[in-house]
């Protein structure tokens, strides 16, 4: 078992806690993981993305040039990693924002509407959780179980009382994912 | 789940694994890509618990002169950097050479010249290997790929420094810095007593104790020529020993090897994944990692070149480290670069591109540009 995973949007949006939370998972699950940032001075309004490989084996690049799966949660990264995405690969976006959608025919295509969720739900900080359990439905890497203790690993203890709300949130993307 | 298994970068790897070495003292100045190594000493606060000291000094220059002074007395002192402060330690690091100390300095290359950018790069190679500072002095230089030789490194690095007298390296870049992956740190060593500096360091400037009537004095001053040539052969000498004990290298694939891959830190692990998609379309292409950028592995190159058509050195920057491959192999065999700059890092599709480009899809007998 081997998942390539980019998740890629805004400075600010989550990415980068999104695919820490993802890592931390599958270490409590024993797997091997990298997790590589795009690190600099992107991280309020600018693009930011990061790359996360689960794998049973021994990962050797950190770096891809391609993706297993993508989640893309604004318009420029949609642009650049659609094409990304290997034939037969998951591409999960929220179409908030979006004006061109994704076209490809030789990929499955997800659309999650997070936004209008995280609206729904009055937890605007919860979105990045949505999509990422909109990820753990599309690529059952880690149980949402693993992910619960992972977020215990990688949230600072006074920020413990919010592991339920995220929880929620991540159940919520799950469902969003229609069969 | 192990309990002792970590999720972490590469820096603060670097700063955990410190501590637990025993390190007395840490010095240093912010900068990315390693800024992550002083803020996790802050967070730590191992000042409370092993007594190490953590500063944070006013610039490069004085974080390495800091390191000078700590060393003098026999303690287990470091610091950290980014390529351009770790230029403004050179005189710093000459300093130390010359004056037989050791200490730990850690590189987490940033793209340059100048100020550069803060992205990822390999272009401190010459600088490290071939003497950054004046004088014919040698670092000990150790590149890490893996977060876990990010922590091994240390205690690795520091043992090595206080076996020969001598300032090692560890030479890292943005990659191995910043990302996160499994690591499984030393068990917590205690610091070293003062009885124990004085046994195992009886240069130190420690005063005059157990009886010693004279003082012991940490120089890299010598006016009289002839004792300074006396100074520089016993260095030389050290760094003989050095070559002939402490080379490391990681050698995959190269058994069957129709082409070789060098490379070393980060670009290495890019690399294999080229080499793991080569294999799958039946281009037998191995590797040969250098851990010890000095001591360079010469030997192992030149044997696992011995049947190759073709060796392509890959490295974060406009080709440093092809200068020792084509002195390992004394170029009987061809020897290319390929590379990025400025802090963008190749992706395994680039590498198998210019694998291709300058071996594999070019006729044996094509003419030597």
């Amino acid at each position: 078992m081997k998942d390539e995973i980019i998740i890629a949007g805004f400075g600010g949006q989550g990415v980068l806690s999104m695919g820490k939370i993802l890592a931390y998972a599958a270490l409590e699950n024993d797997l091997e993981v990298t997790w590589m940032p795009s690190y600099g001075p992107e991280q309020r309004g600018g693009t930011a993305n990061v790359t996360v490989i689960i794998s049973d084996d021994t990962i050797s690049s950190p770096i891809l040039d391609t993706y297993d799966t993508a989640v893309i949660l604004n318009q420029q990264s949609l642009d650049k990693f659609e094409e990304k995405v290997k034939p037969g690969g998951v591409l999960i976006y929220d179409p908030y924002g979006i004006h061109h959608v994704p076209t490809r025919t030789d990929i499955t295509i997800v659309p999650v509407d997070a936004m209008e969720a995280t609206i729904e739900m009055g937890q605007a900080k919860s979105y990045n959780m949505i999509l990422l359990g909109a990820l753990l439905k599309m690529r059952p890497d880690v149980p949402v179980e693993a992910v619960v203790r992972g977020l215990k690993k990688a949230l600072p203890e006074r920020h413990h009382h919010l592991i339920p709300v995220n929880e929620a949130a991540i159940r919520k993307g799950m469902e969003l994912v229609k069969e | 789940m192990k309990d002792n298994v970590k999720l972490m970068k590469g820096n603060e790897a670097i700063a955990m694994a410190a501590i637990r070495y025993g390190c007395d003292g840490y010095f240093g100045y912010p900068i990315t890509p390693q800024s992550e190594v002083l803020e996790t000493l802050e967070a730590q606060m191992p000042w409370e618990t092993t007594g190490m000291v953590v500063l944070q000094a006013e610039s490069e220059v004085a974080s390495i002169n800091m390191v000078y002074g700590g060393a003098a007395t026999g303690k287990a002192v470091m610091t950290s950097s980014s390529s351009p402060g770790v230029s403004l330690m050179q005189e710093g690091i000459s300093y130390l050479a010359a004056s037989e100390l050791p200490a730990l300095i850690v590189n987490v290359m940033r793209g340059g010249p100048g100020l550069g950018t803060i992205h990822p790069s390999q272009s401190d190679y010459f600088q490290a290997t071939k003497g950054g500072g004046h004088g014919d002095y040698r670092l000990i230089v150790l590149a890490p790929s893996t977060v876990q030789e990010m922590a091994d490194f240390v205690s690795l690095g520091f043992d090595l420094s206080f076996k020969y007298r001598t300032p090692s390296m560890i030479l890292a870049d943005g990659v191995v810095g910043q990302m996160m992956e499994k690591v499984v740190l030393p068990e917590q060593r205690p610091r070293r007593t003062e009885e124990e500096i004085r046994r195992q360091c009886p240069w130190a400037a420690t005063g005059k104790d157990n009886g010693r009537t004279k003082r012991n004095v940490v120089t890299s001053l010598e006016l009289d020529s002839a004792v300074m040539e006396k100074n520089n052969e016993r260095f030389q000498r050290t760094y003989k020993e050095i070559e002939k004990n402490e080379v490391r290298y990681e050698a995959k694939y190269t058994e069957d090897a129709e082409y070789l891959i060098v490379a070393f830190g980060s670009i290495a692990r890019i690399c294999m994944k080229a080499i793991e998609d080569a294999r799958k379309e039946g281009v037998k292409v191995g590797i040969i990692r250098p851990i010890t950028l000095w001591p360079f592995p010469y030997d192992a190159i030149r044997e696992a070149a011995a049947n190759v058509k073709g060796i392509l050195c890959v490295e974060i920057n406009a080709g440093q480290m092809i200068e020792d491959v084509r002195l390992a192999v004394s170029d009987s065999v061809p020897v290319r670069h390929f590379g990025r700059m400025g802090g963008i890092v190749p992706n395994p599709n680039e590498i198998l591109d210019a694998l291709r480009r300058d071996f594999i899809d070019k006729p044996a007998n094509a003419k030597e540009d």
